[in-house]
């Protein structure tokens, strides 16, 4: 059995020590905004998680597309370690979403696109993992969930655009703003600086995440081969 | 199954696109005339979707205002939900008596067995949904034969089997089979039935055309995206 490997020791200290540093940027460092208040600050996590979560919902697309080409499980264990990472962080982008929105839009939840589309994503990918629940061939679930995979994630930027037709109110903070969101807002630099770290941070706890989940999955890979060997 | 006697021995790699349209043809004709003799699939679809349209009638009130906003999402849903049930049952006949084994063993190419699953089970969700129009235009005295609006059912309904059909191959070979298959379904189907729900709408409302045709636009590319999809994908859906 390997032992876990010292990068990888290093970067959960590394991770642990910008989780900190952000926090501390984005309470104490960036200003209050104006209008908003204090709760604006939900805003810098918030979308450092999403962008994890589509990130995640990427890595597990191409995951599997490389799975179905070389039928290496190893790349079965990556997409599934994508998969669950992703589900957590944007479970976060719509709670903290859902914590903004009460003050600013006077409503928990609305069927704004971007929430309709963070909801139908995780229902996607709860269903993955219910199908890979309901088989027992690991070669055929892994076949299944990266079929399931690739077109769940063809699916979500469809729903997105379908909704968008529909209607909108979700500001838009990042890209070229036109300003009718509501809640829409211009970032000073200290700011942008706290968002930026932000993003930067969540990208080191995605990618140390990851790691142990896959490193979990070869594990207990390795024990299910163990056990078969006892069987037989 | 019958199979052209003809068409057999002749297709290992079928580059000749009328014989793969043939096998296309034979899987079809298989499924229609299965049910031709049985006709389960098609009673069940249509008995469940009248029950689902008289739940509506009590869970809403469908009232003549109402009748004008809610008449697009009661149809979608009910065709939605009998749909599912006609997926499950037309795979769970495959699987269960051995026979997609056998038609994985025919010599043709293994899409050709996914359109050729595929156009039977639009045929099956088609019949059905031309029962349930007029029933529905009857009870609620509402006149759905516009025909921009069967355009809209009609590729609403490709677009849903396309995705059903890929997936039901998947579920049937779960653990967990007939619950899956919806869990599965919906979310992923779910940006045809936003276009398809609100281009019935329109056209409902008597909406002018200049409006509908994004809805109609986006209807077919997700169309054609969720098909060639399918295509590329189903070979490893059945793959043993």
């Amino acid at each position: 059995m390997e032992p876990k490997p010292r990068i990888l020791t290093i970067l959960d200290g590394v991770t642990l020590i910008l989780l900190a540093v952000a926090t501390w940027m984005v309470l104490f460092y960036a200003p209050t905004e104006a209008t908003m208040g204090p709760v604006q600050r939900v805003f810098y996590f918030h979308v450092a998680a999403g962008w994890v979560g589509m990130l995640s919902f990427l890595a597990a697309a191409v995951a599997g597309i490389i799975y179905l080409s070389t039928k290496s499980r190893n790349w079965d264990t990556v997409s599934l370690a994508a998969v669950e990472v992703g589900v957590v962080f944007i479970f976060i982008t719509i709670i903290s979403g859902s914590i903004w929105a009460r003050p600013i839009w006077n409503t928990w939840w609305t069927w704004d696109p971007r929430l309709t589309t963070a909801t139908v994503m995780q229902l996607i990918y709860l269903a993955y993992l219910m199908l890979r629940q309901g088989i027992e061939d690991p070669d055929r679930r892994a076949r299944f969930g990266a079929v399931y995979t690739i077109l769940g994630f063809v699916s979500v930027p469809l729903t997105f655009f379908s909704a968008r037709l529909l209607r909108t109110i979700h500001p838009i903070v990042i890209a070229t703003g036109d300003p009718s969101g509501e809640g829409t807002f211009n970032m000073t630099p200290p700011m942008l600086q706290a968002f930026m770290f932000s993003l930067l941070t969540f990208s080191f706890i995605f990618i140390t995440l990851f790691w142990h989940r896959i490193r979990l999955g070869k594990l207990s890979d390795r024990i299910e081969q163990l056990k078969l060997m006892t069987i037989n | 199954m019958n199979q052209p006697q003809a068409a057999i021995p002749r297709i290992t790699r079928p580059k000749n696109s009328f014989v793969y349209l043939r096998a296309i043809g034979a899987v079809v004709w298989k499924d229609l005339a299965a049910e031709l003799r049985s006709r389960e699939l098609i009673s069940a679809m249509l008995v469940f979707a009248l029950l689902v349209i008289l739940i509506f009638n009590f869970a809403l009130e469908l009232d003549i205002e109402a009748r004008a906003t809610v008449t697009a999402g009661v149809l979608w849903v009910t065709f939605a939900f009998a749909g599912t049930l006609g997926l499950n049952r037309s795979m769970a006949i495959e699987k269960d008596r051995g026979c997609l084994d056998g038609l994985l063993l025919a010599p043709v190419d293994r899409s050709a067995i996914y359109f050729g699953k595929m156009f039977a089970n639009l045929v099956f969700m088609i019949l059905v949904e031309m029962i349930v129009v007029p029933i529905y235009s009857m009870l609620y005295n509402v006149n759905l034969f516009i025909p921009g609006l069967l355009v809209v059912i009609l590729l609403g309904s490709i677009g849903y089997v396309a995705v059903g059909t890929l997936l039901v191959t998947m579920s049937v070979q779960a653990r967990t089979r007939d619950i899956l298959l919806p869990i599965l379904l919906f979310p992923v189907v779910l940006p045809v039935f936003l276009a398809a729900v609100k281009a019935s709408a329109n056209f409902l409302q008597g909406i002018e055309m200049a409006e509908i045709w994004p809805w109609l636009n986006l209807l077919i590319v997700y169309d054609v995206i969720f098909i060639a999809i399918a295509f590329m994908v189903f070979d490893y859906v059945v793959e043993e």
